[in-house]
């Protein structure tokens, strides 16, 4: 009986990059390229914006940050539109890990339905492009179920990275050793306990980079709700466009913001992960 | 020694796909007796013993082990696997846990006692095996020798009636192997009952009332061991004896 309910476990380590990709992926390394490219976008961007006569007017976008009025401190637009899409970010990638989880556990569960409905689920999303995903939710199963824009939204962020994110469960999970599950099995735990207390807390070693990177991937597809004018900082970087024709202006400074944020994320990870290995 | 049997198996015969791993395997085991099974690689000794606690299911005949009848599916076998522990050649220690925490965690989960009471115990057999100082350590911090006391009073927290042990020194260094021999044989002495494959011929004449040969899936022969060392009745095992009392 165990040896099935195991045997399905085992499967391919998570594979090591190969060299050329562990090199550009070194810190120096990528800061290196990146600011060559950040600088020829910006030199090539400016260069442009002269020869089409482009009036640029920086000088009018802190506004939209901050701003300091009679009322003392105040956070601008674009601060605002921050907040929601971090908050947005958050709601959906906690809904998309419990989702991710459950499709994990069932692909690798002895039950005789439980692989299929998993992988029918997965095959489903993967090849539904994000924006038809959204709008099925939003124009198809909104008014059925009388969701609003905010939760379509959320289900199907949800939904879409919870692919992804159910793979990276599953190789977390492979990649804790057989013998785990036997000792766990040994001493009387079920298969919920082996997963609680042993299984799990040894994969999330495991399973952090690639979730981060899944969480960045997620902040920026966020981006794609503006398309149903969902409040955030894409919509409302639109907005202040439309409102004041700085196009070039607005939309750096929106690239900029979801860079700072994505970075802010993978260092702060990748300091967990060092603490994370320091302790094993 | 009660005569009463408390590992009963008959007939059993186990395939993994179309290979036969068991064949035709019966084996009693008393309570309070310590059986040693040797044979050469690949004759099934771990795939019995996996049986015996449900890691693995044999394909047919009948197994009892205290009491339990265990088979695939069977609703009992947490229930049994709370009877019987299990020592493996890998130690296989929760990484992820303390020494201390790696003995409380199956009485406090599966047995549901309290962490206190948790504690106590697992400070009793961490004593039981000479290491009461590395409690706060983590596994990895250890080395092979006491990582496997560590796994051995795991099992013991559990306060099973049966101990089954999987070449418990064939992953140590020659210098460790006898801190953890020494412990076993402190084991047999409280009237374990102990299933122990191995090839420590030393430790089988000291502790085995009963020693067991398999080759190819059978159960080639059974005896104690005065009779097993001095005039084993098959060539196949006088043999394999040669072999390895040799070096
Ligand atoms: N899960 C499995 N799937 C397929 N074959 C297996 C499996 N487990 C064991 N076997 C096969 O069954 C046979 C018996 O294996 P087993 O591990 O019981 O031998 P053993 O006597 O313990 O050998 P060793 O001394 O090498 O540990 C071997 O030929 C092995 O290849
Ligand atoms: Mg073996």
């Amino acid at each position: 009986m165990a040896a099935s309910e195991t045997a399905g476990l085992r499967g391919p380590p998570i594979p090591k990059p190969p060299v050329h990709q562990q090199v550009l992926n070194s810190v120096p390394v990528a800061v290196a390229i990146y600011a060559v490219v950040i600088g020829l976008i910006v030199y090539g961007s400016f260069v442009g914006a002269r020869n089409m006569g482009y009036n640029w007017q920086w000088y009018r976008v802190p506004q939209y940050l901050y701003s300091f009025t009679d009322d003392g401190f105040q956070w601008g637009e674009i601060s605002v539109g921050l907040v929601a899409t971090i908050r947005l970010s958050i709601l959906s990638f906690a809904l998309a890990t419990a989702l991710g989880l459950v499709v994990a556990l069932l692909r690798l569960s002895g039950l005789v339905v439980g692989p299929a409905v998993a992988v029918a689920y997965l095959e489903l999303i993967r090849n539904i492009p994000l924006l038809v995903l959204l709008y099925l939710f939003y124009y198809v199963l909104g008014p059925i179920f009388g969701l609003d824009r905010y939760v379509a939204s959320i289900l199907t962020l949800a939904v879409f990275h919870s692919a992804l994110i159910s793979e990276i469960f599953r190789a977390g999970i492979n990649a804790v050793a057989v013998g785990q599950w036997e000792a766990a099995k040994s001493i009387g735990m079920s298969t919920g306990q082996a997963y609680r207390y042993i299984i799990l807390p040894q994969s999330v070693r495991f399973m952090l980079p690639p979730m981060t990177g899944e969480m960045v991937h997620l902040i920026k597809s966020s981006a794609i709700v503006s398309v149903i004018a969902v409040a955030e900082l894409t919509t409302i970087g639109r907005n202040i466009i439309s409102d004041t024709y700085m196009s070039f202006e607005i939309w750096f400074t929106v690239a900029a913001v979801y860079m700072i944020v994505t970075l802010i994320l993978s260092v702060g990870v990748s300091f967990l992960e060092r603490k994370y290995t320091v302790d094993q | 020694m009660s005569s009463r049997p408390i590992i009963e198996a008959r007939n059993l015969d186990k395939f993994f796909g179309k290979f036969h791993a068991l064949k035709d395997v019966s084996i009693s085991v008393r309570q309070g007796e310590r059986v040693v099974v040797c044979g050469p690689s690949g004759s099934g000794k771990s795939t019995l013993i996996r049986c015996f606690n449900a890691l693995e299911s044999h394909s047919s005949g009948t197994l009892v082990v205290d009491g339990i009848e265990v088979f695939e599916g069977s609703k009992d076998v947490r229930r049994l696997r709370q009877e019987v522990g299990m020592v493996f050649q890998q130690f296989n220690l929760f990484p992820h846990l303390t020494v201390l925490e790696n003995l409380m965690i199956g009485p406090m989960k599966v047995r549901k006692v309290s962490r206190d009471q948790a504690e106590e115990t697992a400070r009793k057999y961490l004593d039981r095996v000479h290491i009461p100082e590395q409690a706060e350590k983590f596994p990895a911090q250890l080395s092979g020798g006491q990582q496997q006391r560590v796994a051995i009073a795991r099992s013991l927290c559990m306060e099973t009636r049966i101990m089954l042990f999987d070449e418990p020194t064939s992953a140590l260094d020659p210098e460790m192997i006898n801190e953890v021999l020494d412990v076993m044989v402190e084991l047999a002495e409280t009237g374990m009952t102990m299933v122990v494959v191995t090839h420590e011929m030393g430790f089988a004449r000291k502790v085995a009332d009963t020693m067991v040969f398999m080759e190819e899936g059978r159960i080639v022969e059974v005896a104690p061991p005065e009779q097993f060392f001095t005039a084993p009745s098959s060539d196949r095992c006088r043999m394999f004896l040669a072999q390895i009392l040799e070096h």
